[in-house]
């Protein structure tokens, strides 16, 4: 591992990340001076895909936990502003066992209810994951990735396996999801944000205690830190991030479902954050444009695209042992 | 609840179980001896349905597509550990986790090459396609009676390998402490190779007798994969006795769950389970490491 003062040069950090974010925000002027209104929808989801990647960054780059659950996480975000809007759009009261609340297609209020739902599941479900480590935590990860995927396909109510459509128009502040340039700036906006909170909590205190507990927890535990708490606090700001992007996706496709929870998703995310460089804040971002824009060209060119993108991953996973891109270990 | 009714879940569930058992054997051993997560053991699974349904198709003989098919993930396994795995031993799970998820699009991308998009037809054989009765009034399908009793036979002639031969030894002193069992002479190489093939084969076996009752399509094992890691998980990694209670439990439990309770819980009731079991027991009900 590099030191910590090295990684964490904060002034080169801050200036590429406003560059990546000043290169994503011309793709939309890019989009309609190229009559290209499909590379804004890319763009849009480079935006959200690179969010979820930086939530998992999180807990995966900083702090040494290997999480395959952030697909369902992301999921469960979406599925809380597509189902609030479900009961608005039909009017009956959703029901939650002793009492019921009524609909809501202001994503104001649903998105950041979102991101509380994500938060609370992620922390109870890393608190029962977090008891165990290594190889453990992997599976029970993935374990539970599945089960929140099944507990959706059993929701007959929300389309089951076929997933919700958003049938009523949600509400952004005024502003319609369905209207794409605008909603893009949101979406980068929410990114821009999130990665400046990132940034500054991996080098506070908090950030310290948790990459100390990475990679040695013994030692970070024996000066009297609490580790548990601080990497299960990790993994539920982790977690509210990654619905908070799943809730910004049902926006921008006015519809979700369980394929986009399913374990590959979580694998996926992995692949995004491994290949942009696991110990920056930006590393994620470029991940997650890489892989997009990858994945786009090869499913353009073979419908068997599947087969160069895994020989890729494969090709990621050897190559890492070598020592000159062996830069961050998880 | 009828008598007929839970006698005829019970079966599905130890069947469930059987097979279970079978993905988790091989799994949990890789895991235990050679510290790999090998999150590809699902693409042999499914290897192993689609060679027995090709050869089986193409002969007319279920028989010789069980040989072949055995034969051939064997072989598979035994490849994929020499030519790719075995540089992963010491390395950290996250780069096993990523060489295996390429893996299994490498694996998933190459079946649909072969044998294209849709599902492959696997017939049960004719010498096994009719019902016995089991209790009056109960009948269930001679095939899926044959699965359980080939599950229950490869577990116990597995339990005789692996306590009573030196082989099984080997194997046992590999998944507690392999440094030590290489220092006292140990060819943990050949090892890692023949656990990695049985592995291989065993999984191969559960897709092959899941093919004609399932569907023998693309992604097929990853289902199956899932739950293999919650066996392997609840049972106690390394843990082969472990595997096997849990492969039980996690069977009857999904059966009766699906069957007993509301379809959200039923699809959960197992990973609430595991849950339950790594709160009480981190380490899983059978631990093998110190």
């Amino acid at each position: 591992m590099v030191e910590a003062s090295s990684i964490f040069s904060g002034k080169r950090d801050a200036l590429l990340l406003a560059a990546l974010l000043i290169v994503l925000a011309l793709a939309a002027p890019l989009a309609s001076a190229l009559g290209q209104p499909f590379l804004l929808r890319v763009v849009t989801r480079v935006v959200i895909f690179a969010l979820t990647a930086s939530a998992l960054n999180l807990v995966l780059g900083f702090g040494g936990m290997v999480s395959l659950m952030h697909a369902a996480l992301f999921g469960l975000g979406g599925y809380v502003v597509a189902i609030l809007s479900y009961h608005d759009f039909s009017s009956e009261p959703l029901s939650l066992g002793l009492f019921t609340c009524d609909g809501t297609s202001h994503m104001a209020i649903s998105a950041p209810l979102a991101a509380l739902v994500g938060a609370c599941v992620a922390a109870v479900l890393g608190a029962a994951s977090l008891h165990t480590s290594g190889a453990y935590f992997i599976m029970i990860t993935l374990a539970f990735n599945q089960m929140l995927y099944y507990y959706f396909v059993a929701l007959k109510t929300y389309g089951g396996d076929d997933g919700l459509q958003i049938l009523g128009s949600l509400d952004l502040l005024g502003l319609d999801p369905a209207k794409r340039v605008p909603y893009f700036y949101v979406c980068l906006g929410a990114l821009a944000l999130t990665l400046i909170f990132l940034q500054r909590l991996v080098g506070s205190r908090f950030g310290m205690a948790l990459r100390g507990a990475a990679q040695n927890e013994r030692r970070v535990i024996a000066v009297g830190i609490p580790a548990f708490r601080y990497k299960l606090a990790a993994f539920a700001i982790s977690g509210a991030i990654a619905a908070f992007a799943g809730a910004l996706m049902a926006g921008a496709q006015q519809f979700v479902s369980p394929a986009d929870m399913a374990w590959g998703r979580s694998g996926d995310l992995v692949v995004m954050c491994v290949i942009g460089g696991l110990n920056t804040v930006w590393g994620p971002v470029v991940g997650a444009a890489a892989f997009l824009v990858l994945e786009l060209v090869l499913s353009d060119y073979t419908t068997h695209w599947q087969l160069p993108f895994g020989l890729f991953v494969i090709a990621v996973a050897t190559l890492r042992g070598v020592k000159l891109f062996n830069r961050g270990q998880a | 609840m009828s008598i007929s009714l839970f006698l005829e879940q019970t079966l599905n569930g130890v069947q469930l179980g059987v097979m279970l058992f079978l993905m988790s054997a091989g799994l949990t051993l890789v895991f235990g001896i050679m510290n790999l997560i090998n999150l590809a053991h699902g693409s042999l699974y499914m290897l192993g349905a689609y060679f027995a349904a090709a050869t089986a198709n193409a002969t007319g003989s279920f028989v010789v597509g069980v040989v072949v098919a055995l034969a051939a993930t064997a072989l598979a396994g035994a490849v994929l550990e020499r030519l790719l795995l075995k540089r992963f031993y010491a390395r950290t799970h996250l780069d096993q986790v990523l060489v295996t998820f390429g893996l299994i699009l490498v694996f998933n991308e190459i079946v649909r090459l072969i044998w294209g998009p849709t599902p492959l037809n696997f017939a049960i054989p004719a010498a096994l396609a009719y019902s016995v009765q089991v209790l009056p009034g109960v009948d269930y399908p001679a095939f899926r009676l044959a699965i359980l009793a080939v599950g229950l036979g490869v577990a116990a002639l597995l339990y005789l390998v692996i306590q009573h031969t030196r082989l099984g030894m080997w194997v046992r002193a590999g998944a507690s402490d392999r440094e030590t069992a290489a220092a006292m002479g140990v060819d943990v190489e050949l090892v890692f190779v023949l656990v990695f093939a049985a592995g291989a084969a065993l999984a191969g076996l559960a897709g092959l007798m899941a093919g004609p009752i399932l569907a023998v399509q693309v992604g097929m094992g990853e289902p199956v994969l899932i739950l293999a890691l919650v066996v392997t998980v609840i049972g106690g990694i390394g843990s082969v006795k472990g595997a096997f209670v849990a492969a039980l439990g996690v069977g009857l439990i999904d059966t009766f769950g699906r069957v007993l309770l509301s379809p959200a819980l039923g699809a959960m009731i197992i990973f609430i389970a595991m849950a339950l079991v790594l709160i009480w027991r981190p380490r899983g009900l059978f631990p093998v490491h110190g």
